[in-house]
């Protein structure tokens, strides 16, 4: 399976939508002929998806892959050295009183935080992924952003979360988002371009997923709900929405896209969920870090908490996890 | 004459200040003390069965609850404990029936029963800015120092419920361990567990804050061993392992000390427990079994 990283993303865009020259109607065009989200069938699949039971050995196994997939996040103004120390070390080692758990994905970052993160977590197989492009707002000139995205990579970031123009978005003008976002893969070089959205600024499901094919086209390589800093932040319908959407993308294209629902998922309950939801929706290939991750920093907490108490049949507390401080997250 | 129909109860549970129903959706009859002259003892109302996820989820909102009940002023506590003695005041009438129901007593004995509880709760409610000076203090040490032993609360605490002494029973063992600014999941006694419902609406209806008292109805032999386990319970009351169907005090024990729990345990000696006398006035025991010291040392000067 072949990945966008060595596509032009403008050439492949026009042969998609059969156009000579990629203007600002034809995506409109395109994207507004995508087929309308049911809301309230969406929201009662999900509603649906919730209610499975997930028991013993499953949920063994589902805790185990929800660690797994966790981008361990702290994107706070008073982020200190110290502080990502700590949560890269707590990635390499998510309950020292049991060595078997598996390790989070990645740390998840500010890009001035890159190095410190890399040098902590040395050559284990954690990705440090660092946000960029003026996070959280979005709000600065295309150079800034670029510029911000190039130092991440050059600290040594294996991939970047940019978070798109929602202004221009919601302004129609959908060539400036395929523009900064196929910029910014350019810039990415070899690190994975994870596309934030920012779900709840966009008001509808249509905009969700036309802005998941929009992110699609523009060549990231994951799109992800939100920045953690607005509510809501990432809901299981969004999410199946999203789901659908590279589901779909595949089909058309053969390329596969990843998906990271990030913010408000606290508990392992919730994030059992959302694996039910992939399963169901996209596909057990999705069912892999590689492919669909977890923004959150307390999700960890629980999931632990959780692994506790399978193994040692006892309610565990939280004296017995690591205490992070609460962020966004 | 027109005859009225019953209006029969199904109570439900007290967690963090909600009345929910068991999550297992479990319930159970509670049935009258027999009194002698009936041979089928009467119907009184369904209770809960709680489950561990119910205990459970009770751990939850005591430790939620515990930070802000601890740091409430002691002179604050005893207000609101003595508001709850208010409370059980005006509902003398309810507390007395179920006593007598639950019981088997005279109506005479039950009143007697009520107003013993009610004062016991004032009682330990007046202890809250007292007995930090009794149980603490200022210790001589050989320099020039201050060296303060304060006793803190020890944290979320599960109290057994005695099974006999329905009320006044549970008011003088609840009432100590939140008196200090403890939090606690109490399983109610197996067999007499409505004034222990009834004792949950005057905490509702008072000023104690949700999460601080949280009452788990059922069979004590089935929740007490996840409580005894918990690891994010600091203490345990046993006294109401003490003539409670299949209930191995001594496992429970063996359980709490996993995370070095402090353990109450029932009267009596070995496997022959019995519950106290509640009668009499009590000490201050029950209070400082649920306390830890902290000791601060501060310099004096000249």
């Amino acid at each position: 399976m072949s990945t966008a990283t060595d596509v032009d993303a403008t050439a492949r865009a026009r042969d998609l939508l059969g156009v000579s020259r990629l203007t600002n109607q034809a995506l409109t065009g395109w994207l507004h002929g995508l087929p309308g989200v049911d809301q309230v069938g969406c929201e009662a699949r999900a509603a649906g998806l919730s209610t499975r039971s997930i028991k013993t050995s499953s949920k063994a196994w589902a805790i185990d892959l929800a660690i797994s997939m966790i981008d361990l996040t702290t994107l706070e103004g008073a982020d200190t050295p110290g502080k990502v120390r700590g949560l890269a070390t707590r990635a390499l080692v998510p309950d020292p009183s049991d060595r078997t758990t598996p390790s989070p994905a990645a740390v998840c970052v500010y890009g001035d935080m890159v190095p410190v993160a890399r040098d902590t977590l040395g050559d284990a197989d954690v990705k440090v992924a660092a946000v960029a492009t003026a996070f959280p707002s979005g709000r600065a000139s295309r150079a800034v952003k670029l510029a911000d995205v190039r130092d991440a990579v050059e600290n040594g970031a294996d991939e970047i979360d940019m978070v798109i123009d929602r202004g221009a978005f919601l302004a129609g003008d959908y060539l400036a988002v395929f523009r900064e976002v196929a910029e910014t893969k350019e810039a990415c070089g070899r690190a994975r371009l994870k596309v934030i959205m920012e779900t709840g600024e966009l008001s509808t499901y249509d905009n969700v997923r036309r802005a998941s094919w929009l992110s699609m086209l523009g060549g990231g390589d994951f799109i992800k709900t939100s920045t953690g800093k607005i509510s809501p932040a990432a809901t299981l319908p969004v999410t199946l929405t999203m789901l659908e959407a590279v589901r779909d993308w595949r089909d058309l294209t053969g390329e596969q896209v990843g998906v990271k629902p990030a913010g408000g998922i606290r508990t392992s309950k919730d994030a059992i969920r959302y694996l039910v939801t992939v399963h169901e929706v996209a596909g057990e290939d999705w069912l892999d870090n590689h492919w669909f991750r977890f923004g959150a920093s307390s999700l960890l907490n629980d999931l632990v908490l959780q692994r506790q108490k399978m193994t040692t049949g006892a309610y565990s507390g939280a004296d017995y996890v690591a205490d992070d401080a609460p962020s966004g997250y | 004459m027109s005859t009225r129909v019953d209006v029969r109860k199904t109570y439900k549970l007290y967690i963090g200040g909600a009345f929910p129903r068991s999550e297992s959706g479990r319930s159970y009859e509670v049935l009258a003390a027999p009194t002698g002259r009936r041979s089928t003892p009467r119907f009184l109302a369904n209770a809960a069965q709680g489950s561990r996820k119910d205990a459970r989820d009770a751990v939850v909102a005591a430790r939620k609850a515990q930070p802000g009940w601890a740091s409430a002023t002691a002179y604050n506590r005893g207000q609101v404990l003595y508001r709850v003695a208010e409370v059980m005041e005006g509902r003398r009438a309810q507390l007395v029936s179920d006593v007598r129901d639950s019981e088997g007593l005279t109506a005479a004995r039950a009143e007697a029963v009520v107003s013993a509880a009610i004062d016991r709760w004032v009682w330990y409610a007046g202890w809250s800015d007292k007995y930090a000076q009794v149980l603490g203090g200022l210790n001589p040490v050989a320099g020039p120092y201050f060296d303060i032993s304060a006793p803190e609360p020890t944290g979320v605490v599960a109290v057994l419920a005695p099974q006999a002494s329905s009320l006044l029973g549970l008011v003088s063992v609840l009432a100590p361990v939140i008196v200090s600014g403890n939090t606690c999941v109490v399983l109610a006694s197996q067999a007499r567990p409505l004034p222990a419902v009834d004792l949950a609406e005057c905490l509702a209806t008072s000023d104690v804050p949700g999460g601080v008292v949280n009452v788990v109805t059922g069979r004590t032999a089935e929740v007490a061993p996840w409580l005894a386990s918990h690891r994010d319970v600091n203490a345990i009351d046993l006294t109401g392992a003490a003539d409670a169907d299949g209930v191995d005090w001594g496992g429970l024990e063996l359980a709490a000390a996993e995370n070095l729990k402090r353990v109450l345990r029932p009267g009596g000696t070995g496997a022959t427990a019995v519950e106290p006398d509640f009668g009499p006035t009590p000490d201050l025991s029950r209070l400082s079994a649920f306390l830890e010291t902290k000791t601060v040392w501060h310099p004096k000067g000249r």
